[in-house]
């Protein structure tokens, strides 16, 4: 069944391509069977809102995209892809009647949506509910493995854990020791959690960790323990988030902790846009790990790069978050088409196994509804972008961590009914 | 020593940025009464100023001047936010007196809306409206007494509004052209860049100070000198006091109550302003900034005892050295072999999460008995 349905889909854009060629590669509005609505469903106002936005403008471009190349097709007809935008508002109840207003209301067959953790804990209950599908495109701590829910962030084995090893063994401050930063919510938490086991493996030694309230600036006493406890200087893994990374990066500079004298901050919250709000004189000579960087040099990612610029202005960046969000668009389409309906359920069965040859390098869709991505580590200069340094063979990734205590030896299979969200290995 | 100094210094540095973020406040809350939810965004208007200063000694003509320019915006800052306060008494808070949760709700929606303002409107027409209020509001006061008795003085006061929206407008729409970081509209957090001679680390007696925070407690003494000698040695000053005292007494006694009034929440937004200098040295400047540090201005006065500025400088220090001792586990380090138990209670309050509400617990169970705070007012005013 599923291979007709293939087979079909394939004929069916290749037909189309065909015309296309033939009209000369020419606008092919006006030619669609149909229309599909989608929901995008980001914060546009309040804190969140500067992050979140750039996520909109990647999926509207991506769906641009598809459109221009003849939109989605199934069972021989093509539809173009309409978008409904809806506010979250920086606000985590919003996204879950948001979510709803857009699966009963619009009925929408995909949303796209969803920055922080909390707004993605919101949303769950709704998704489940109404075994509605999600796509989150932000990495994040995992330790959640939803049957509705597919994530195209990074797991923190897809990030925090080859960074962590680099930095022990391979950065300039090698062996040295370790001290945790972060903001305090889940992210952090959990990601450091998981960190500390880590180094324990590697026999390394985490020295002191500390995190900073959301929306406080005060980091002098956080300053004065990192003194004591690496008076040498060492590692500083940083998971603040937002601003507060602003008044860190200024006031350790300031008190003197700086790459020159031995301190090496990698960080998991800063990507390209982040360095050019922080400023790159205060960040250069530190790290970043992400899957996606834009000074990856390779055609695809400098064509995303080059019509992202092109399409919201020469000034912008792209950074992983977008990248990913740019991704899961494409999956859905390519899933649809496989399925040869829009029935969520159908789409979720076509959506593992999905290939797509992403800007970061070839991603594919793991029955645990995460991406199996490319790790790279990059050093961060003047110009406001990474020099990488470092690249990874493809990482599966692990919904459960099998660092963390807690999950140890579990992992999550939705394509097998008697294993499911979270069973022992 | 060393370790004493140091800690000593961190604290003096944390309490300082309370202290001068909280200095404005003590003088509207504590000497007006009047509970200013906006006092943050006062704050940030101060903020902005210095990130605005600092494009324009960017551009040719000021260059040679850049490393000045933190200098200049302490006072712009202080005008900026002083007008913005002064035009908020005139319009909104005036009419309020005496009813404090009008006072906290209408206040609370100015805060709304200046956050909203400099998401949305972009920064150089910002200042230009910043320019033609200065403009409107003083130009009026600067003509002789005499033209002032005349009957046509309401048209002189009409004219110079005009000229004030004209200026604004042209001087809006020069910024917008020669500086174009400030020609956008952005909901973008902006950084402020201290100059270089500000950067960097000093060593006093052995241990290494970061200059900014040098810088801040230099800003927070002189605020804190500046504004006890006005209103301990100027007229101005003494009228202040007499009408915080009795104020039907200081009006039947020919005090201008009015003229008091504005003067008192100009100051106290002025020095908001300033704080918000200090503020931007050390985080990012955005829509937000001051909201972060309004609850820790109210309780910084209201532990110092309202309407005392002695009781707000040692709450502000008190508060910064306990949040130094606390979330930087200092205790353990001045005494390496406590006890076991001791030692990990004293490590689990180690962090500044644990540490904030370690201080508000101790501030709460100081209040029980004492709710008057540190310094209590005496006298006729407390049976007001």
């Amino acid at each position: 069944m599923r291979i007709s349905r293939r087979i079909l889909a394939g004929l069916a854009t290749a037909s189309l391509a065909v015309t296309a060629t033939s009209c000369g590669g020419g606008g092919t509005s006006g030619s669609f069977d149909d229309t599909v609505t989608v929901g995008i469903l980001h914060s546009l106002s309040g804190t969140m809102a500067i992050s979140e936005s750039t996520l909109v403008d990647t999926e509207k471009m991506a769906i641009e995209e598809i459109n221009a190349a003849g939109g989605v097709n199934v069972g021989g007809k093509s539809y173009k892809i309409e978008y409904i935008v809806e506010d979250g508002a920086s606000d985590w109840p919003t996204f879950a009647e948001k979510s709803k207003k857009l699966i009963d209301q619009d009925g929408v067959p995909v949303v796209f949506g969803g920055w922080t953790s909390a707004s993605r804990k919101a949303m769950l209950p709704v998704y489940e509910s109404k075994d509605a599908f999600l796509y989150y495109p932000i990495q994040y701590e995992a330790q959640e493995c939803s049957n509705n829910i597919f994530y195209t962030g990074a797991t923190p084995n897809q990030q925090s854990e080859p960074a962590t090893d680099f930095m022990y063994k391979r950065s300039p401050a090698a062996g040295g020791d370790f001290f945790l930063v972060g903001s305090d919510y889940v992210f952090p938490r959990t990601s450091n959690t998981i960190t500390k086991a880590q180094v324990k493996q590697l026999g390394g030694k985490v020295v002191g960790e500390d995190y900073l309230p959301l929306g406080n600036t005060e980091v002098a006493p956080i300053i004065s323990k990192i003194k004591k406890a690496l008076p040498e200087g060492g590692i500083i893994i940083n998971t603040l988030n937002g601003d507060q990374n602003v008044a860190f990066f200024k006031q350790i500079q300031d008190a003197g902790i700086t790459p020159s004298s031995g301190y090496y901050v990698m960080n998991y919250s800063i990507a390209e846009e982040e360095i050019s709000t922080i400023g790159p004189e205060f960040l250069e000579g530190h790290y970043g790990a992400w899957n996606y960087m834009m000074s990856i040099d390779t055609p695809a990612s400098k064509k995303f790069a080059k019509s992202f610029k092109k399409r919201w202005g020469a000034d912008r960046v792209v950074a992983d978050p977008q990248e990913s969000a740019y991704n899961m668009v494409y999956l859905w389409k390519q899933a649809v088409e496989d399925a040869g309906t829009f029935d969520d359920n159908a789409v979720r069965e076509a959506l593992v196994g999905q290939k797509f040859d992403a800007p970061q390098g070839p991603v594919e869709v793991m029955p645990n509804h995460h991406l199996s991505q490319t790790v790279r580590i990059g050093e961060i200069n003047a110009e406001g972008g990474f020099t990488i340094l470092e690249e990874t063979g493809v990482v599966l990734p692990q919904a459960w961590n099998q660092k963390h205590p807690s999950s140890k030896g579990f992992a999550c299979d939705w394509t097998d009914p008697s294993k499911g969200e979270k069973y022992k290995l | 020593m060393e370790l004493l100094l140091d800690s000593l210094f961190n604290g003096v540095a944390i309490g300082s940025v309370l202290l001068v973020a909280a200095l404005g406040l003590a003088i509207v809350f504590g000497l007006m009464g009047v509970i200013n939810l906006a006092h943050g965004e006062l704050m940030m208007l101060g903020a902005y100023t210095t990130y605005v200063t600092q494009l324009i000694f960017k551009l040719p003509l000021l260059k040679p001047f850049y490393n000045s320019y933190i200098i200049v915006s302490i006072f712009l800052a202080f005008i900026v936010s002083g007008v913005v306060g002064i035009l908020l008494e005139k319009t909104i808070i005036r009419k309020l007196y005496g009813s404090p949760l009008e006072t906290l709700l209408a206040t609370w929606g100015v805060s709304l809306i200046l956050q909203q303002f400099v998401r949305s409107v972009p920064l150089a027409y910002g200042t230009g409206l910043v320019i033609s209020l200065i403009i409107g509001l003083f130009l009026p006061a600067t003509f002789p007494p005499k033209i002032k008795e005349s009957i046509n003085f309401k048209y002189f006061k009409f004219s110079s509004w005009i000229l004030a929206a004209i200026t604004g407008v042209v001087s809006g729409s020069v910024i917008s052209a020669t500086v174009s970081k400030l020609s956008r509209a952005s909901a973008r957090n902006v950084d402020v860049t201290a100059p270089s001679w500000m950067r960097g680390q000093v060593e006093i007696l052995g241990t290494a100070f970061p200059k900014t925070r040098l810088m801040i407690i230099v800003i927070t003494l002189i605020s804190v000198i500046a504004i006890t000698l006005f209103l301990n040695q100027s007229a101005w000053g003494m009228r202040i006091r007499a009408v915080t005292q009795n104020r039907q007494m200081s009006d039947c006694l020919g005090i201008s109550t009015e003229k008091v009034d504005i003067i008192t929440f100009g100051i106290g937004s002025g020095l908001a302003g300033v704080a918000g200098v200090a503020v931007s040295l050390l985080g990012s400047v955005g829509p937000n900034v001051g909201g972060n540090y309004i609850v820790g201005c109210f309780m910084v006065v209201v532990l110092g005892g309202v309407g005392n500025l002695l009781g707000t400088v040692l709450a502000s220090f008190g508060i910064g050295i306990m949040t130094d001792l606390i979330g930087a586990g200092r205790l353990l380090s001045i005494w390496p072999d406590m006890p076991l138990s001791l030692s990990n209670t004293i490590n689990f309050f180690a962090t500044t999460s644990m540490a904030r509400v370690m201080i508000f617990a101790l501030i709460v169970i100081f209040l029980q008995f004492k709710p008057t705070g540190l310094f209590p007012q005496k006298g006729r005013m407390v049976e007001n």
